[in-house]
């Protein structure tokens, strides 16, 4: 089986597909023949899918799993229970057959930086029984010390705002911070501080390291009217160019998007929490309120493949339902 | 229903009247402005005041936003839905702010005497 698969039409992302197709804001978006294998429809049995494609091949692969944008807290119309979704998702990480090595948490754990929300979150998480690595989004530094909360709870051993970069299973993994110290009119911001943080992390770096790096905004420009995108993100992938291989995992618009551009693959995860609109869709980026049963179709997880040697990491976005 | 009615005084009848001639030619002259939040956007994105005047900015969105002043003369906590925020502006100039959560989010307030 080929992982070059191209996503049939009933497996393709409605919602999000039709709104790049319409806008047409991104030529360079590529869907599919990209080498990422996705599939939005077949919920965990599309897991197992692949994972048995991926048992066919001679390499043992690294599996780990991306949640975002929880918003714990969140509770108007658009998902009036935010922690019931959160903890389906938490339940369909549980039915995995096979365990992912960890979970990384691309931000929006909560919607306020409440201690209950934190809580909250915390207490569901930990269900799922692998350990969890975490960005902030700009919901989780809301408390009275702008960030310390977060830092507190979650930031042990981290530099700065929070970032920090660990290793599994020969794949270098960095986790970056771009939601503090925004400007007026701007978009993400990582700062100089974490750029030449980030410069030195990967110096020592052999060039075929696999990296994965992580970090609530899009790390490349989505759509710069809804600030979606991260004012200093090319200088920080300037220092990943020779690498081999580089991922780019984000949350923060609650859709999926991506694109490969050279050996950099872009992929944004679904919210468990509430959709927001393709860009440009809408007034604002504001939670979309969809009609009854849509919902849980436009929340989810996704679910990452690594097999060493093989060129992007496989992706799978599963919907909470549907 | 019960519901008291006192007579209004003619004095306060009368500076009704000049306070809402007042805010008929400078529509910003009054003491108390409102900025709406809705949608991402602050509206008006402008408002011209005099000093003394204090802005109150109400959120409508579902998403928290804040009130941010980029030279730090203000900032607002996290406004959730309906949250309100107030600055009494005292002193003349141009204060440019911005949502920190949202910060393609802009708008401005212009602080002049009154001619």
């Amino acid at each position: 089986m080929s992982r070059h698969e191209r996503p049939s039409s009933e497996t393709a992302p409605r919602p999000d597909a039709d709104g790049i197709d319409r806008r047409g804001f991104l030529e360079c978006m590529t869907w599919a023949g990209t080498g990422i294998l996705w599939s939005m429809s077949g919920g965990v049995a599309s897991g197992v899918g692949l994972g048995r494609a991926l048992a066919a091949e001679p390499v043992k692969a690294l599996t780990f799993l991306q949640i975002s944008d929880s918003h714990v807290g969140f509770d108007k119309a658009a998902n009036p229970d935010a922690l019931g979704t959160l903890r389906e998702a938490v339940a369909r990480i549980r039915t995995l057959k096979e365990k992912p090595a960890f979970m990384i948490h691309t931000g929006d754990i909560s919607h306020l930086s409440k201690d209950k929300e934190f809580d909250d979150a915390d207490q569901i998480i930990k269900e799922a029984g692998i350990p969890v690595f975490y960005v902030p989004g700009e919901h989780d530094l809301l408390d009275d010390g702008q960030g310390k909360a977060y830092l507190d709870r979650y930031g042990k051993g981290a530099k700065g705002a929070g970032w920090y970069s660990y290793d599994h299973g020969g794949v270098h993994f960095i986790a970056l911070v771009n939601v503090v110290n925004l400007k007026a009119g701007g978009l993400g911001n990582l700062g100089v501080e974490q750029l030449e943080w980030l410069e030195n992390d990967v110096a020592g770096l052999p060039s075929s390291t696999p990296l994965v790096v992580f970090a609530h905004i899009p790390l490349w420009t989505v759509y710069p009217e809804w600030g979606w995108g991260t004012a200093d993100g090319l200088e920080a992938l300037s220092y990943l160019k020779r690498f081999g291989s580089v991922t780019v995992l984000n949350g923060h618009i609650h859709q999926v998007m991506q694109k490969v551009e050279g050996n950099v693959s872009f992929h944004t995860a679904r919210s468990t929490a509430f959709p927001q609109p393709a860009p440009g869709t809408a007034p604002s980026p504001g939670p979309l309120k969809l009609p009854a049963g849509e919902l849980k179709k436009n929340l989810g997880i996704a679910t990452v493949n690594f097999v060493r040697g093989s060129e992007p990491l496989a992706i799978i976005d599963t919907p909470l339902e549907g | 229903m019960k519901r008291s009615r006192l007579p209004l005084p003619p004095q306060v009848a009368a500076l009704a009247i000049c306070l809402a001639l007042g805010a008929l030619a400078t529509p910003a002259a009054a003491e108390e402005v409102a900025v709406s939040i809705d949608n991402f956007t602050f509206t008006p994105a402008e408002v011209t005041v005099t000093p003394g005047t204090t802005v109150t900015w109400i959120n409508n969105d579902d998403i928290p936003h804040t009130v941010v002043d980029k030279k730090q003369a203000f900032r607002s906590k996290a406004l959730d839905t309906e949250g309100k925020f107030s600055f009494t502006f005292t002193n003349a100039g141009d204060y440019s702010y911005f949502c920190s959560l949202h910060p393609h989010m802009v708008g401005k307030v212009i602080v002049k005497a009154g001619g």
